[in-house]
């Protein structure tokens, strides 16, 4: 296993870190492509997730269509889109927010079931609206389980990324593509790597927002 | 560099781990995969097998497939038993394969194979290019005889880049010298890394382009790209048939950086008896450019399938 | 559907072969990461350090993208099934390791104490009180692991047509055929669905007394998120 002198080799190369393949720009270009998904699968699994929840119904509907997107085979849903769209950014984006929905959905939906109704009842009792209900009372306390669902989500989508650059997009999945067609493992294991602390940087990431968004309160009684 | 440093230590765990996991899965793998080892057609898991059967491989691009099925059949038709591996990858990894032994048959591309070889040479024959070949080529590998058929790696703009830029079917690579600044160019990933490619097209002609972007091996990510000019330019193979469709055009190649291209069978010398080594010769002898463009118009355009265009030429060309 | 079955030559396989394959290459994986997975997660309740640990180094390895996996690989193991089964095998880890060890928690320490009271050994109580109560978990586990290994099988293509349905693919690109992309796609969905619906019912057969849905009424105490629903999403890719 020589795999360290690679990864050392890769990253003391100085020509890695300028230019259009240099690691700065494959980087924020892979950064990119997974925030954008992240943000179109949130703003769909997000309001159908918590609508469900709240109103409880529909469970077995989202159950199904949750398994069928999962279903979907990512690599498949990137060609399939390709040979029928061509060259773009909607080829790539389509099965990375398949790949993100389930995620964020099953989970906002769980979380916002599973809060205990007696508070839920409580604000009812009191006159509250549905809407403060869900945002006052539901949401807060289902914030870590939503958030652990947008994380599951964001792992998924930075580590699936890489697939953009068989159809020739970049992000950090050049490199290992590039690497495997010039049989450059200098480069496979180097992205490879980049795309792994990427993924760990996403859950710290969102670690920490949950320390910082997360009412103390709630924090306390989990 | 203090991410240079932070990576390779948060890195350090991940081999060590990853080892023991990987013995672990492979071993219980390997138990797996021979009690269930029923089938054996996998030429590269096992080479015992393979003393008396050709294996015939091909790289990631859809040329190759067809003509590995032209050169299977063709063996099949002298009574040569062949298995297939087709859509292996690029020549960086088929040529691994062929050293040693796994592949015994590949369709290759001279000019192409001597600039994998050999970044210098610059030939002025076929001859001479079988001959660089020859010097460099593993001492278990042998060309077999050149085809007339050529199919050339080749710079090709588009027909609005022809237009904007006054390009015509006579003008050359050199004439893009003061253009290229303003264009895209589009290859295969392997392109960037290749004296075929963006190196030789620095020190051969002198040009940098605006910007590269990692298509595949003139396949139809290429194609596409070229067509709805996300490129201005790419590397095409000049059999390629929506040249013609999408009218293109391929820009000329005086100082010969993409060289001679002829079709020519790359194999392993113990692996293939005479017979086979006739059959193929036979082949090559008739197998010549507007043949080549026809079948793969037939393959990329008309939807047949590759090996009824091989067992067909080959019929018509009395060799099936 | 004109050529739906009819697949190009190059792939020396007809479609029920390539389903075939497909399974082959996808559930092998499954079942290796379940005989890892069953004693690493007893040493993960044994010794209760060794969990944190685990569970950090699945997660690093799962973070790795397949291809790259693949690649290095090739060196080992050549263009083959091998290649593109051991990192499906590994990623299967990240799911099943705390699926069942979160199972085998979950039995309730007088369970446990009535067993020792009726005489079992520590394996035999193993075998046939914990690992039963956790089956439910674990088959949760495996329905994940299983879905997501159908879908990565078929990056395998881009190592030498070892791809399984995942073939059609680069032939669809190659061709210029949509409709073998379209197959592709949709007979690794049908086929994901299948077994995901077959292990709900092989949970419904060994367990007839659990009932069909999985959420019981809530009460306060389990209001809380289960950890094992969170890792589960986490390995859905």
């Amino acid at each position: 296993m020589n795999l360290l002198n690679f990864v050392n080799a890769f990253f003391s190369d100085s020509s890695h870190w300028h230019g259009y393949d240099g690691i700065p720009t494959r980087a924020w270009e892979h950064v990119q492509y997974s925030l954008m998904a992240l943000a179109v699968a949130a703003a769909i699994g997000l309001p159908v997730g918590l609508l469900t929840g709240h109103t409880g119904r529909g469970g077995n509907v989202l159950a199904f269509v949750a398994t069928a997107a999962r279903a979907l085979p990512s690599f498949g849903l990137l060609v399939l889109m390709f040979v029928l769209l061509g060259l773009g950014l909607l080829p790539v984006m389509i099965p990375l927010v398949v790949l993100a929905v389930p995620p964020i959905l099953v989970t906002t939906y769980e979380a916002v079931r599973s809060v205990d109704p007696s508070p839920v009842d409580a604000a009812r009792g009191m006159g509250m609206s549905e809407p403060r209900i869900l945002f006052q009372v539901e949401v807060p306390v289902a914030l870590p389980l939503i958030l652990s669902g947008l994380r599951s989500a964001a792992i998924q989508i930075v580590s699936t990324a890489t697939i953009a650059a068989y159809v020739s997009l970049g992000g950090l999945g050049r490199y290992i593509v590039d690497g495997l067609y010039q049989r450059n493992y200098e480069k496979v294991v180097g992205g490879a790597t980049l795309v792994a602390v990427l993924a760990l940087a996403t859950l710290t990431l969102f670690w920490a927002v949950s320390r910082a968004a997360v009412s103390p309160g709630v924090r306390r009684s989990t | 560099m203090t991410s240079t440093a932070n990576t390779s230590t948060s890195s350090r765990r991940l081999p060590g781990a990853a080892a023991v996991a990987l013995a672990a899965t492979a071993a219980l793998l390997a138990g797996c995969s021979s009690s269930s080892g029923t089938k054996s057609d996998d030429p590269l898991a096992n080479d015992k097998a393979s003393g008396d059967t050709v294996v015939v491989g091909s790289n990631n691009f859809a040329e190759s497939i067809l003509l590995a099925d032209i050169y299977g059949e063709a063996l099949k038709a002298k009574g040569v038993k062949v298995t297939y591996k087709p859509n292996i990858g690029s020549r960086e990894t088929t040529y691994g394969l062929l050293k040693n032994g796994s592949i015994k048959v590949l369709p290759e591309y001279n000019g192409a194979l001597l600039a994998y070889l050999d970044k210098k040479a610059v030939p002025k024959t076929v001859a001479a290019t079988t001959a660089a070949i020859n010097a460099k080529l593993d001492s278990k590998l042998t060309l077999l005889d050149p085809a007339p058929a050529q199919d050339r790696d080749s710079i090709t703009v588009n027909a609005a880049t022809a237009k904007k830029y006054n390009l015509t079917e006579k003008s050359t690579i050199a004439d893009l010298k003061n253009t290229a600044k303003d264009l895209a160019l589009g290859a295969s990933p392997e392109f960037q890394a290749r004296q075929q490619g963006l190196l030789g097209l620095k020190s051969v002609y002198g040009l940098e382009f605006k910007s590269f972007k990692a298509l595949d091996a003139g396949g139809p990510l290429t194609q596409s790209a070229l067509q709805k000019d996300t490129v201005q330019a790419a590397d095409i193979f000049t059999t390629d048939p929506t040249i013609s469709k999408e009218k293109f055009v391929v820009l000329q190649d005086p100082k010969n950086l993409f060289g001679f291209e002829n079709v020519q069978p790359l194999v392993y010398k113990s692996g293939l008896p005479q017979k086979g080594v006739e059959a193929l010769n036979a082949v090559s002898a008739k197998l010549d450019t507007a043949a080549l463009l026809d079948l793969d118009s037939q393959v990329q355009l008309g939807n047949k399938d590759p090996l009824d265009v091989a067992k067909g030429w080959l019929k018509s060309a009395g060799l099936g | 559907m004109n050529g739906f079955f009819h697949l190009p030559s190059d792939l020396q396989n007809t479609w029920l072969g390539l389903v075939g394959l497909h399974l082959r290459e996808a559930l092998l994986p499954v079942l290796a990461g379940l005989v890892v997975a069953l004693p690493m997660a007893q040493l993960c309740v044994r010794f209760r350090w060794l969990y944190p640990p685990v569970l950090g180094v699945t997660t690093v390895l799962y973070a790795i993208p397949s291809l790259a996996f693949f690649v290095v690989l090739i060196d080992y193991t050549g263009l083959s099934e091998t290649t593109v089964m051991i990192p499906l095998a590994v990623y299967t880890l990240v799911v099943l390791v705390p699926a069942i060890v979160d199972g085998i928690r979950s039995v309730p320490q007088e369970t446990l104490d009535a067993a020792d009271a009726m005489g079992f050994g520590p394996l035999r109580r193993y075998v046939q009180v914990q690992l039963p109560i956790a089956v439910p978990a674990i088959l949760a586990g495996l329905r994940v692991a299983t879905v997501s290994s159908l879908s990565l099988v078929s990056v395998g293509t881009l190592i030498g047509n070892q791809g399984g349905l995942g073939n059609l693919l680069t032939d669809a690109m190659f061709y210029h055929r949509p409709m073998l992309a379209v197959n592709s796609v949709v007979t690794t969905a049908v086929l994901a669905i299948l077994l995901d619906a077959a292990l709900v019912l092989v949970r419904i057969l060994l367990m007839p007394w659990m009932p069909r849905a999985t959420r019981a009424k809530r009460t306060r105490a389990d209001a809380r998120p289960e950890p094992s629903a969170i890792a589960l999403e986490d390995a859905a890719r």
